[in-house]
């Protein structure tokens, strides 16, 4: 084993854990807008990972049968599609029951959980029970090679680039927008931010599709990572969970540095020791640090 | 009213009585040992949901792990079970007889010193009790003493559930994995798979229920009781009032923890198996909608409501599999939504109010209205709370 | 309606005479003069669920749930073989009717059907179970109950039991021939193993660690394991760049599976790189992870889609005819097939449907129709099989490259590998 080489390990290693870091960031994201901003715990939101994940299945299929030619240029127009159909769902979701929950947010856990019980037979009914993988367009699969013995998936990448632009438009939204305002507003004061004319109903529904759709398309990123099936929210809520509560639920950047911290841990871990004991050390580790400190790591300064 | 009939409901037993009537006289009449066994199961799951009522009803902390206590009440019994049907002249086959077969798959040689405590039953029992209710403490301890409620809580208990359920399926050698603990076979010699094995547990599982329920009456109607709800609504007021919050939180908690533990092995004595797919989050969040169900107010309530829920999944899964989430799904959102208080809240809200009414027709005296006292707090009744109180902790 | 299905039965005399006598119904004229051949009395001794028309069966998959992915197909074939065998007339003359009942991937919902199959219904045989984890669950209540039960799927072995006909590959059949074969095509002296965390690749695990380093006499350079349903293998990726294995022996499953074969080619790990075997792939999991993915890898089973013999040829097309033809057939969807030819076999041979009698005439009974060739019963309840080396196609199908020259004989209890 050359310098070289374990310099190039290195490296790979550390892209690794770079690359979950944007996994669980873009999978926090959606979850600290909406838990962070609105208190609202939504169960549901894997499956709307999921609702990314399938809405780029069915374009590419789509694309396939109808427009093959399409199949290069159909990914970034197809993640578009999944935010937009993440977001109306969502938007629907929060009309129908979440508006009733507000000040109940142990039953929003509840409904949502309910909601997430169906939602994963409506895509059993619709999609099958089977998993099912879009076909990815060619400039995504392989690896990058600047050196030697150095390869970065290309997907990895990839999905890097969609978190930074999805934080990035994320935070501005939010600090620059009127949106973002009356977002922060809400937060802060409801009955003020209502007493100076603010529709806090209809922020709080424009917060949680948006929140919704952010999931939509971590749920499209990761259909370059692995396959999607009726039950593959659920392998995601946890974890998106704890990145959200470690890092503090009220600050988004609390929930990029958690990420940040969380994947690394992971990563290193699971280089040196089974993937199991990893995952146990990590949760455990979490969890410790949470006993001990139980707002986050980046704890809100205001009074709730 | 006759003394009898007052004693009833200022002690809320009637209810208790009439469950207790058609647990023990009933269900073993009505239905066949088949049946009675699933029964026998699902009140094994009331157990944990008796719990969350203490828990969540009265000490408004909703826990989303108890599968972490149902599993180490389970695993502590399917661990005795499972050294004394790997006794040496059985397990001759293997490549070292004497231990659990999982144990010599993976290549174990010896039995790990933590499992030498099983061997003994009145240890098992002790264990089976203590250190659920340990680790309860621990955790409770370290998040109630920091004020960590509502719903950071429910995560960190998720959390702990993921734990667990990755270790047990992790250390496959030592707790049997995804496969969990299967055959077990006898306890203390006495087969439990026998038809009338099964009688007799079941008698005894109705009976530790109902030992349960009456002892969280008295709880109920005792000024801990009384403090548990005043903790749950108001928390700054108890505080200020001199109390420790936190160790009473603590005490619910733990108190949740025996009781799912002790759901926890007499489930795997009636079933006859422990798997790690009990311990974890899904299994955890319906414990918590048989108690929402049935009214997270009432004990009698989560009851019926855990036996009510998993005969619909028994039903429904056999004739529509596919309507079978559904329901569970519109069942969540409808309680959230539509009945909070559950059945027991459609009960008493609803239907004993109209009841009353009609008696007081009947009876043909004047003003027939049904003196509306004061509840003392700790009944069956949910308290009323003024509108625009929440009765959580947000 | 194709005869030639048919296992040479005793009666055929008989049989041909019904045949030219009846113009009409022939199955059901002759069903009902086997059934007065068999009354219910002698053939069920043992009150289970046969009349002198009709005899029940049970199906115990997860119609719902992670394992319903891998298990429709066997629920298909298993009802494909059922209703061709009622075509043909059904067992000693009597129709089979199938309960199914959904196992919801939980393993003590499985217990709980089993139980209320064998007790409540008193089904003559159960056609179920996929993972290793249900299987042991329901087997205390088999057995218990005197029930029988025919299981599809390749496992580790370490089992044996009266009450079970396995009728997949256990562990010793697919895995060491699989690595003899690999250590000569690639000349290979170091090996990688990987593998969900569980019992079936921990055992797989084990026995080809011991072939490898005591029979073959290469080397081990590296042994990872990840929880179930783990989609990120970056790190094990990075891991097997540091060892630079000959052969990556591989045996991940059910969801993982996907993510891992994507982000190995992601990482630039081809086939035409690296050398990869894996025993846990059949053309059901190529569907999920693309074929593009997964292309020139080899997997190691008994059964392939693209075998090339005439059984074969007949089962896909019954197969595509009535499931879609785009419908594809996996190792473990055509040893769900067998299960009901093979009891049928079994009942048949021994003149009654009581257990005892099935189980002890299960042994030596042969099939000359399975799709995979033939296959017959040891009197460990394994099965006798061929293991074949398929290589991946971009088309999700597999390419078959090599065949084991002899029957290999199932061996649940290997001397030297425990």
């Amino acid at each position: 084993m050359t310098f070289s080489d374990m310099m190039n390990i290195g490296l790979m290693q550390g892209f690794a854990g770079l690359s979950l870091f944007s996994v669980l960031l873009l999978m926090g994201l959606g979850l600290a807008i909406i838990f962070g901003q609105m208190g609202v715990i939504n169960m549901a939101h894997g499956e709307f990972m999921t609702i990314g994940a399938y809405t780029i299945f069915a374009i590419s299929h789509l694309t396939e049968s109808f427009a093959p030619h399409l199949m290069g240029a159909y990914f970034p127009f197809a993640i578009a599609v999944a935010f937009v159909v993440a977001f109306f769902v969502g938007w629907g979701v929060e009309w129908a029951f979440i508006r009733h929950l507000y000040k109940r947010p142990l039953d929003t856990l509840l409904a949502t959980w309910g909601l997430s019980l169906g939602m994963q037979q409506i895509f059993r009914s619709t999609f099958g029970p089977k998993e099912v993988s879009p076909t990815l367009p060619d400039w995504l699969m392989g690896s990058w090679s600047p050196a030697e013995g150095l390869d970065i998936p290309l997907n990895g990448l990839f999905v890097m680039a969609l978190s930074v632009f999805v934080t990035c438009g994320v935070l501005i939204a939010l600090y620059k927008s009127r949106w973002g305002l009356r977002v922060r507003a809400t937060v802060a004061n409801r009955t003020m931010a209502n007493a100076t004319g603010i529709n806090t109903k209809r922020t709080d529904r424009l917060t949680f599709a948006i929140g919704c759709g952010i999931a939509g398309v971590a749920g499209a990123a990761f259909t370059t990572i692995g396959s999607t099936g009726p039950t593959s929210g659920g392998l995601y809520i946890v974890d998106a969970f704890l990145v959200v509560t470690f890092g503090g639920a009220a600050s988004l950047l609390g929930t990029v540095v958690s990420a940040f911290g969380i994947a690394q841990t992971q990563s290193v871990t699971e280089f040196f020791m089974s993937g199991s004991n990893a995952k146990v050390l990590t949760l455990s580790a979490i969890v410790v640090i949470l006993m001990l400190r139980p707002q986050g790591l980046f704890a809100s300064k205001v009074r709730r | 009213m006759t003394p009898f009939k007052h004693w009833l409901d200022r002690t809320g037993m009637g209810s208790v009585l009439l469950l207790a009537l058609l647990l023990i006289v009933v269900f073993p009449l009505c239905l066949d040992l088949f049946r009675l066994n699933l029964v026998g199961k699902y009140l094994c799951y009331a157990f944990v949901a008796l719990g969350l009522v203490m828990l969540w009803g009265y000490g408004g902390v909703l826990s989303l792990g108890q599968g972490v206590f149902f599993g180490l009440g389970g695993y502590g019994m399917a661990m005795f079970l499972k050294l004394e049907a790997s006794d040496p002249v059985t397990t001759k086959i293997q490549s070292t007889p004497g231990i659990p077969d999982f144990m010599d798959w993976n290549q174990l040689t010896a039995l790990p010193m933590w499992w030498e405590p099983f061997r003994s039953f009145p240890l098992t029992l002790l264990l089976v009790l203590v250190v659920p209710t340990l680790i309860a403490f621990v955790i409770g301890f370290a998040m109630f003493k920091r004020r960590v409620g509502g719903v950071y809580f429910a995560i960190i208990t998720q959390a702990i559930a993921l734990i667990l359920t990755v270790l047990i399926i992790g250390q496959q050698g030592y707790t049997g994995g995804v496969n969990g603990m299967t055959d077990l076979k006898t306890l203390l010699g006495w087969d439990t798979r026998t038809n009338s094995a099964k009688y007799i547990l079941y008698f005894v599982s109705v009976g530790l229920l109902l030992g349960s329920i009456v002892l969280c009456t008295w709880i109920q109607k005792s000024k801990l009781g009384t403090l548990l709800l005043a903790m749950r609504d108001k928390e700054d007021r108890v505080r200020f009032s001199g109390y420790d919050v936190s160790m009473f939180r603590v005490f619910a908690f733990c108190l949740a923890a025996l009781l799912s533990a002790v759901g926890g092995a007499m489930f795997t004595l009636q079933v006859g198996f422990m798997s790690p797919s009990l311990v974890g989050i899904v299994p955890s969040i319906e414990m918590v909608i048989f108690a929402a169900v049935g009214g997270r107010m009432s004990l009698v309530g989560a009851v019926y409501g855990a036996l009510l829920v998993n005969f619909g999944k028994t039903y429904f899964s056999e004739s529509f599999p596919d309507l079978w989430l559904f329901l569970m799904a519109a069942m969540f959102i409808g309680v959230v939504l539509g009945f909070p208080e559950g059945l027991a809240g459609l009960y008493t809200n609803k239907v004993k109010p109209w009841w009353q009414r009609r008696m007081a027709a009947r009876k043909a005296t004047p003003p027939a209205v049904v003196p509306k006292r004061a509840e003392p707090v700790a009944t069956t009744e949910p308290g009323a709370l003024p509108p625009g109180i929440s009765s959580q902790q947000t | 309606m194709s005869r030639d299905h048919v296992p040479t039965p005793k009666f055929q005399q008989r049989r041909r005479l019904l045949q030219g006598a009846a113009a009409l119904s022939m199955s059901g004229v002759a069903g009902l003069a086997l059934a007065q051949q068999f009354p219910t009395a002698k053939v069920n001794t043992t009150k289970l669920a046969v009349t002198d028309t009709e005899v029940v069966v049970g199906q115990l998959h997860s119609a719902t749930g992670t394992m319903a992915i891998s298990e429709t197909g066997s629920i298909q074939a298993e009802q494909l073989a059922i209703d061709q065998i009622n075509a043909m007339g059904g067992v000693l003359g009597r129709k089979i009717r199938v309960i199914k009942e959904d196992g919801a991937s939980d393993w003590p919902t499985f217990a709980e059907k089993s139980k209320k199959l064998l007790v409540n219904d008193r089904v003559a045989a159960v056609f179920g179970c996929w993972t290793s984890a249900s299987r042991k669950a329901v087997l205390p209540i088999f057995e218990k109950e005197n029930g029988m039960l025919y299981y599809p799927t390749f496992y580790e072995g370490l089992e044996q039991s009266k009450n079970v006909i396995y009728t997949g590959q256990e562990a010793t059949q697919q895995i060491l021939w699989g690595l003899d074969w690999a250590s000569k095509e690639k000349k290979a002296k170091t090996y990688f193993l990987v593998g969900s965390d569980y019992i079936w690749p921990r055992t797989s695990m084990k026995i080809g660690r011991k072939h490898i380093e005591n029979v073959l006499k290469t080397k081990v350079v590296g042994e990872e394991y990840y929880p179930l349903g783990h989609t990120n293998f970056n790190s094990l990726i990075n891991k097997i760049k540091v060892a630079k294995p000959d052969v990556i022996f591989a045996a991940v499953v059910g969801g993982s599976n996907v993510a891992f074969y994507k982000q190995l080619k992601a990482a630039g790990v081809t086939a035409d790189k690296q050398f990869l075997l894996t025993i846990s792939v059949t053309e059901d999991e190529v569907l999920g992870i693309g074929g593009e993915n997964m292309a020139g890898f080899y997997s190691s089973m008994k059964y392939f889609q693209s075998l090339d013999n005439p059984n074969n040829k007949k089962f896909v097309e019954a197969f595509r005819a009535k499931y879609g033809k785009d419908a594809v057939i996996g190792d473990v969807t055509q040893a769900g097939y067998l299960g009901p030819w093979l009891w049928k076999a079994a009942v048949e041979k021994a003149g009654s449907f009581d257990v005892d009698k099935i189980a002890a005439a299960s042994a030596g009974i042969e099939l000359k129709t399975a799709p995979e060739g033939y296959v017959k019963v040891h009197e460990n309840h394994h099965l006798w099989s061929k293991t074949r080396i398929g290589q991946a196609q971009k088309d999700g199908q597999f390419k078959v490259v090599a065949e084991s020259p002899e029957l290999i004989q199932p061996d649940p209890f290997p001397k030297g590998y425990q």
